[in-house]
């Protein structure tokens, strides 16, 4: 029945033909005959313009600003949009030749033809000011601003780090970056990338053919606003990082000092260093070639952190607590010395002069290498193990539990793990069960394989000053607040001796400095309690080393001093620990005849430090 | 007769290629839509042309799947499939997820299932087998009350997802009850209100109602002047004046903001660049720039620069102006016009009048959607965000669409078979 309407098919087939044609009528008018979509088209542009947040700032430990940032100014290009500009102005503008300025359009176009690339990064504030008024003569140019680092403090560069351009690698790894970012790439820059970073924002500007800014896109809908970073509170003391610059002017080696009770580090000093300015900003590029290339020096190499030492006499101590913890040695133990200690093939681990035999208070303040031989040959010939490789591993594991051996878990990238030889390296070197006590000797007296950073020096210093234990060194102790804690190093770490045999070694550092090698060391009114130590180093001159903690009866600073070819112990780290020392616990420094002559000792340019041959009654180690 | 020859030989292969035609279409446009350096391989499951891949290859696999079903399963199941979708509509309201301000859509892992896509077709069979049943004639006022319910019942659940667009596409159905004896009257004012609505809103209501007054004047002068006539002209005429006012209250009291907003851009009585009309100027720079031969594929700038937002759904339309010029968009327009054209042709030939009904439900729905979503690119009609069939990205639209429209190719080629 519905065949007495079939002719309505043609109606509608009509309407639809009709709506089909005004639309065809539509398109006509809006694609061909008329010309203002066409130039509306060319007329206005988006612009995606990235809102850099404002980096977190880092405070020292007694609230100075030590890192902040200045504004600087990007000069961005989009090369699809670059058009009939006047090359010649522009390079004048920004200083480069036509041949440079192809070059980097092309590199920009590389990149992304319609995606913004840095042409010039980081452009004065006054040359910004200048370009900006003669930007809209260059169509696809514009100028982003962003961040500068800058450094209060000409100081810890190691610390801090430094910040740049983020990598392929690192844009391919982490959707978050993109190209031109800035991420850290050193230091805590570096390790607290993610706190300090904070959010980028993302603003769309809408740009018309004159490049003129006509207002944000859609009222700022799809706009987000960056977040800026947090804030970090470091431990460090900045004016003794300052003052243990100052004294490690002119040589090669390392101080680090920390704050026992909590493992936060007041200062790391590494020498020889450089202004951390010098790698912020488009200068560190150059700068940085330059400090790479500077191999004798090695400013950029960060030894407090990457320097292995034998640990020399320092180790002694090291001795005395697992001697007394696997029950071979007491306070009351006495041993012979006749100027040193045989080998058995006629060699001998030689010994200075002094007084014999020795309780072990008195070996400590002498730094008698035969008497600590012999602790060790006690220990590793304990009746107890059932072979040398058992009796060393067992060892082995007490001296890990003082952090040596395995990184510390510093919250500065780059730490090295030092080195406590496997017995697997014995076995290859000497033939499995071929070597014994008297084969590895010079490990009881830190010599030999033994590598330790100057950063797990200081924490020995620090974990016998609390009898036993310690929180793992940290620069950061403060994300975001100055008084919230550094979740990371909250856990103590104990090691295997009990505390009760740390009381004797604590007496037997306080007489290294009262009456022992370490003499030079002694601050009036405070009880510095130390060892000295003398690295061998075949490639030349001894380093020379000191540990110490004071004051004694409360302990607030454990430091590590390292300097490299200066000798003896007691010749340069022990002044050095304890001017360090005075300067934090008294805030000024009254021997300013030590410290002028520690101050302008030069042991990097091959001279006999004047003060070697000045200081004839210091005493070996 | 035909019962030798495989499915593949009755199909009618007009249709089908239109519709491989128009996926492919779509497909190549979604890539240069959303196409940038970054992600470039045009199989990337992560992107959207990557999903679009994925959707019509599972459309291609429904086709098929249709093609192998029994053609009588459609009109025999009609009403259950109608109920099961009026029953999902219901549910997606308590249970759905919001996009884009519409509460209707279902999740389902990573993508979402919008049931109001697939009640288009259910309600299309419905209504089909409601017109199909040999004593329903619309010029009963209950047939007419019964086929009305069958259309209104999903617009109004729709329309409770606050998807005003999907609601409206309903009413195309009307051009199916034109077709099966519905009065003229009905779609006349299908185009007559709209009209009257805008003149409403532009003109004086005095001089208007002044108009108005005269047109029903002639019509009286020229009418028999009996008193059936006279009721029905002043009917017409007081029912028109109160229209008239209504459309002014409703625009100013009743919608809200942003759609009072597109009204009064769309009628050139407010020029808001930034804000409402600028969806509508964007879309129009895009297909402006394209000149006569386009810019080339993958080289639209105002597309590529996200000036037309939504441009790989509902503002699709523009990458094909700008990319491909008058040239590719006209002939998109015609590829549209075929398929209307060719599915009406089908239609009539069938001796069923379910199929036949059915193919004209297929035939308005697309139909519908085509106008609404071209004439909105090109600033003809309000901002309705409905996709354009077979080319939008959407894997619910794909879907429904070629389900909707592969059960008429099934119909059609068994159409000697079914009475
Ligand atoms: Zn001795």
């Amino acid at each position: 029945m519905d065949r007495i309407y079939a002719d309505r098919r043609y109606l509608i087939i009509g309407f639809f033909l009709l709506i089909g044609l005004f639309f065809l009528a539509r398109l006509f008018y809006v694609q061909i005959m008329v010309d203002k979509y066409i130039l509306s088209a060319n007329n206005n542009v988006l612009r995606y313009v990235t809102q850099y947040p404002a980096r977190g700032l880092v405070f020292d430990r007694n609230g100075k600003l030590l890192v902040y940032n200045e504004a600087a100014y990007d000069l961005m290009v989009i090369p699809r949009q670059v058009k009939n500009a006047d090359t010649m102005a522009l390079c004048h503008l920004i200083g480069i030749d036509k041949e440079e300025f192809i070059n980097r359009l092309q590199k920009a176009r590389n990149f992304s033809p319609y995606r913004p690339s840095i042409f010039e990064a980081q452009i004065t504030r006054e040359n910004y000011g200048f370009l900006e008024e003669q930007l809209f003569l260059f169509p696809g140019f514009f100028v982003q601003s962003r961040t500068l680092r800058k450094y209060t403090y000409p100081v810890a560069a190691h610390t801090f780090g430094y910040i740049g351009e983020a990598g392929p690698e690192v844009i391919e790894k982490n959707p978050y970056y993109r190209s031109g970012d800035y991420i850290g790439i050193s230091g805590i820059e570096k390790s607290y990338e993610d706190i300090l970073r904070g959010k980028k924002g993302m603003k769309i500007r809408v740009y018309d053919v004159l490049n003129r800014d006509k207002g944000s896109f859609r009222e700022g809908k799809y706009d987000t606003a960056s977040m800026a970073g947090t804030d970090l509170y470091s431990s460090m003391d900045v004016e003794l990082q300052q003052y243990g610059e100052l004294l490690m002017t002119n040589k090669k080696g390392s101080i680090v000092a920390i704050e026992p009770q909590t493992g936060e580090i007041l200062c790391v000093v590494s020498s020889p260093s450089y202004d951390p300015n010098l790698l912020a900003g488009n200068i560190r590029k150059k700068n940085y070639t330059l400090l790479l290339q500077d191999t004798i020096f090695i400013p950029l190499f960060n030894r407090a952190l990457m320097a292995m030492y034998p640990p020399g006499s320092t180790f002694k101590l090291v001795d005395a607590l697992i001697g007394q913890q696997e029950g071979v040695l007491t306070p009351d133990t006495r041993y012979g010395c006749p100027g040193g200690f045989p080998l058995g093939n006629g060699k001998k681990v030689a010994c200075h002069p002094h007084p014999s035999p020795l309780d072990l208070v008195g070996a400590i303040q002498i730094s008698c290498n035969s008497y600590f031989c012999r602790v060790f040959k006690s220990i590793i010939d304990k009746k107890s193990f059932a072979s040398t490789r058992q009796s060393y591993e067992n060892w082995r594991k007490e001296v890990m539990s003082f952090g040596f051996g395995k990184r510390i878990g510093i919250d500065i990238p780059g730490e090295l793990n030092g080195n406590i030889p496997t017995p697997t390296y014995y076995d290859k070197y000497h033939g499995v069960d071929r070597w014994r006590s008297m084969t590895i000797i010079s490990l009881g007296i830190g010599q030999g394989e033994i590598g330790i950073t100057p950063i797990q020096l200081a924490n020995l210093a620090a974990l016998i000053s609390n009898r036993g234990w310690y929180y793992p060194p940290h620069i950061i102790h403060g994300i975001g607040r100055k008084d919230s804690l550094n979740l990371a190093y909250n856990t103590k770490r104990n090691t295997l001796v009990d505390p009760r045999y740390f009381d004797i070694v604590i007496e037997g550092m306080g007489d290294v400095v009262t009456g022992g090698t370490g003499r030079i060391a002694q601050i009036d009114s405070v009880n510095v309690c130390g060892k000295t130590g003398t690295a061998q180093n075949p490639h030349g001159k001894n380093h020379s080393i000191f540990i110490a903690f004071a004051p004694r009866e409360n302990p607030k600073i454990a430091i590590s001093v390292v300097c490299e070819n200066a000798g003896m112990g007691a010749a340069w780290a022990a002044p050095i620990a304890s001017l360090m020392i005075e300067k934090y616990l008294k805030r000024q420094v009254k021997r300013k005849d030590l410290e002028e002559r520690m101050i302008n000792g030069n042991l990097i340019n091959g001279k006999l430090p004047e003060s070697e041959r000045g200081q004839g009654n210091l005493l070996p180690d | 007769m035909r019962e030798d020859k495989g499915i593949f030989y009755r199909i009618d292969w007009v249709v089908v290629l239109l519709y491989l035609l128009l996926v492919f279409i779509g497909w190549l446009n979604i890539y240069a839509a959303v196409y940038n350096d970054i992600h470039n391989n045009i199989v990337d499951l992560t992107q959207k042309y990557g999903k679009q891949m994925v959707f019509i290859l599972a459309a291609i696999f429904l086709a098929l799947g249709i093609l192998i079903i029994d053609p009588k399963f459609f009109s025999q199941f009609a009403w259950f499939i109608y109920g099961f979708f009026l029953f999902m509509l219901v549910v997606v309201i308590f249970s759905g997820r919001v996009v884009a301000g519409s509460k209707g859509w279902f999740a389902f892992g990573g993508f979402g299932i919008q049931p109001a896509e697939f009640a288009k077709m259910a309600t299309v069979l419905a209504l089909a087998k409601y017109l199909g049943t040999l004593d329903v004639s619309l010029a009963r006022f209950r047939s007419m009350m019964i086929a009305a319910a069958i259309i209104l019942a999903p617009a109004v659940i729709v329309l409770l997802q606050h998807d005003t667009g999907s609601a409206i596409v309903f009413l195309a159905l009307v051009i199916v009850l034109y077709r099966a004896g519905l009065t003229g009257f009905v779609p006349l004012a299908f185009i007559v209100l709209p009209v009257l609505g805008i003149l409403a809103l532009l003109v004086s209501k005095v001089i208007l109602v002044a108009v108005l007054l005269l047109v029903a004047g002639i019509f009286y002068f020229y009418s028999n002047k009996k008193l059936r006539t006279i009721v029905l002209i002043t009917g017409i005429f007081l029912g028109s004046v109160g229209f008239v006012f209504s459309v002014d209250f409703s625009v100013n009291h009743i919608l809200e903001q942003h759609q009072r907003n597109r009204i009064h851009v769309l009628l050139g009585q407010v020029i808001d660049l930034k804000g409402a009309g600028y969806n509508v100027n964007q879309s129009l720079i895009a297909i402006g720039s394209g000149r006569v031969f386009g810019k080339g594929y993958l080289q639209g700038t105002q597309t590529k620069y996200n000036f037309v937002p939504e441009q790989s759904t509902d503002f699709i339309f523009c990458t094909v102006g700008e990319e491909w010029g008058f040239a590719g968009s006209s002939a998109l327009v015609l590829i549209y016009l075929g398929l209307f054209t060719r599915i009406i042709f089908l239609a009539e030939r069938q001796r069923s009048r379910f199929s036949r009904f059915y193919g004209y439900g297929v035939a308005s729905i697309l139909f519908f959607h085509f106008a609404i979503n071209i004439g909105m690119t090109l600033g003809l009609v309000p901002v309705i965000g409905i996709p354009l069939p077979f080319i939008s990205y959407g894997g619910s639209s794909m879907w429904a669409f070629t389900i909707m429209l592969f059960i008429f190719v099934r119909q059609d080629s068994y159409r000697y078979d079914l009475v």
